[in-house]
């Protein structure tokens, strides 16, 4: 309301906390992502070769993390979780830890993440032809070559789609660390805007940096999809 | 490790329960989680329930009312953003497509505390707004909660039903103008019906998520299940309890919405119908 000017000089004032919350936002993402996947490895593996206990287990995993509200986990694992460690650390005699905000937010992402893509792992290794498997093991290749050489990377063409979409839905949960306080991306633009009262000016500024990794994002994964389907059959 | 290869190496070891046959280990994990849902009922401090009751029921009302109107109102939009994008006109389709982009872009929380805050402060500034019988209702929380939740929805949906409407097979539409029937017509006896039913698998999924957005309305003063039991964290000083009801609130309805999901589906007309009677 107060001219362009204005606006200019008040988005430069507040920069350096936005962008320090907006990289807060992105390593928090790339942290949670990443231990996202490994869970996703290792509850796809569960289900799918596991023996029966272990199946059903991270079915189980697997069902909780579809219901429960992200926003809910992370409380759970905010408050109740350290409190719940540091009772067991004390009877055992030893010193209680602290819980930051940045751990409980890369924890609860990568929770929340391993549920989603355990699915989609599981569905990617589905959808390798079991030719190729049959073909490893008659060459003579080991379990672990077979993992290495044919099972991660022919799962890769099926599951990029599902396994970029859950990064994009990763960078968008860390928002979620504002309401227990941590000062991400969400947090330092209300902080900006509710001292400056230009909530619009704010919220689109970080509304744009949110844009810009979602678009900066797609460009890399449409690089990284067409080095995948080289070679793969086109479907007419 | 040991004793759980035992149990899957022992194929007799099973019941049969309402003519299913169960498994053994399944019954030693039942009983496992029987045994710590005990200790969770037993072993902490439940009191607080007996106070709190009639608010933990008016917040599960509130969150579902939440759920249902977002679902509702957000469906209405997904449709005519479904078909914008799926028309030749260009500001049309970039409108619809840029809405998408922008909601699906951002995260929730933020596009809530824009609505609540932004909104909120251009009030002042209109006079009108403040004379009128609705400023009541404008102070509270819910009306944003609802709308960013409801823009939400539609944007998701929206591209579902871009999908839908765009896999109808032409031969149908083409058909219903042969025998003369007018777009509106077109629309709304083949094209919306059957791209409904293509999506309805789908939308409730996503109906399902979209409860797990809900308690994010608690953030701008909606007293929903979430905010009423943080509450209660806040005044027993507890720190299990509240939030072990809290999830389990949040799976029960789930469970609900995924046993109704199944109900609806299993009343689709002719589900997956083979290509050649679609396109003949």
């Amino acid at each position: 309301m107060e001219g362009f000017g204005h606006s200019w000089l008040l988005l430069v004032e507040w920069s350096p906390p936005l962008l320090r919350g907006f990289l807060a936002s992105l390593q928090i993402a790339a942290l949670g992502y990443s231990l996202g996947l490994m869970i996703g490895l290792t509850g796809a593996f569960s289900k799918l070769y596991g023996n029966p206990v272990v199946r059903d287990l991270a079915e189980v995993y697997t069902t909780l993390i579809r219901a429960i509200p992200e926003l809910v986990l992370l409380l759970l694992l905010y408050f109740a979780g350290p409190a719940l460690i540091n009772q067991l650390l004390t009877h055992f005699g030893r010193v209680p830890i602290d819980i930051s905000g940045f751990a409980a937010g890369v924890l609860v992402i990568g929770i929340v993440q391993g549920g989603y893509s355990t699915e989609v792992i599981r569905g990617a290794i589905q959808a390798i032809p079991s030719g190729q498997f049959e073909a490893a093991r008659a060459i003579g290749l080991s379990r672990g070559q077979i993992l290495r050489r044919v099972t991660l990377p022919g799962m890769l063409p099926y599951g990029l789609a599902g396994l970029s979409n859950l990064w994009l839905i990763a960078t968008k949960d860390t928002a979620l660390l504002a309401v227990v306080g941590y000062t991400e991306l969400t947090l330092a633009t209300r902080q900006a805007a509710g001292a400056t009262r230009s909530f619009f000016l704010f919220y689109s500024a970080a509304g744009f940096l949110y844009l810009l990794a979602t678009f900066a994002s797609w460009m890399v994964i449409r690089r990284l999809q067409a080095r995948i389907d080289r070679g793969q059959e086109r479907s007419a | 490790m040991k004793q759980t290869r035992q149990i899957e190496t022992a194929p007799g070891f099973a019941i049969v329960l309402a003519g299913r046959r169960i498994p053994g280990h399944r019954l030693i994990l039942a009983v496992i989680f029987a045994v710590i849902l005990a200790m969770i009922v037993t072993g902490l401090d439940w009191g607080w329930l007996g106070r709190w009751w009639p608010e933990i029921i008016r917040g599960v009302v509130i969150s579902l009312l939440m759920l249902l109107g977002s679902v509702v109102l957000g469906f209405a939009l997904a449709v005519p953003l479904g078909l914008m994008q799926l028309s030749p006109n260009i500001v049309l389709n970039g409108a619809a497509r840029g809405f998408c982009t922008l909601i699906r872009g951002t995260p929730l929380l933020l596009q809530l505390w824009l609505i609540y805050f932004g909104l909120g402060s251009l009030f002042p500034h209109f006079p009108w707004i403040q004379e009128s019988i609705f400023f009541p209702i404008l102070r509270e929380g819910w009306p944003f909660g609802l709308l960013a939740l409801t823009l939400s929805f539609a944007a998701y949906e929206g591209e579902v039903m871009r999908g839908s409407f765009a896999s109808v097979p032409r031969g149908e539409l083409q058909a219903g103008k042969a025998i003369g029937l007018s777009g509106w017509q077109l629309l709304r006896r083949i094209w919306f019906p059957r791209a409904f039913y293509q999506a309805l698998p789908t939308l409730v999924g996503e109906t399902v998520l979209q409860l797990k957005s809900t308690p994010l309305v608690a953030t701008v003063t909606v007293i929903d299940i979430y905010a009423v039991l943080y509450q209660v964290r806040q005044e027993t000083l507890l720190t299990y309890e509240p939030l072990l009801l809290l999830a389990a609130v949040y799976i029960i309805l789930t469970g609900i919405l995924v046993l109704l999901g199944r109900q609806i589906e299993m009343r689709i007309p002719g589900r997956r119908p083979s290509p050649s009677a679609s396109s003949s």
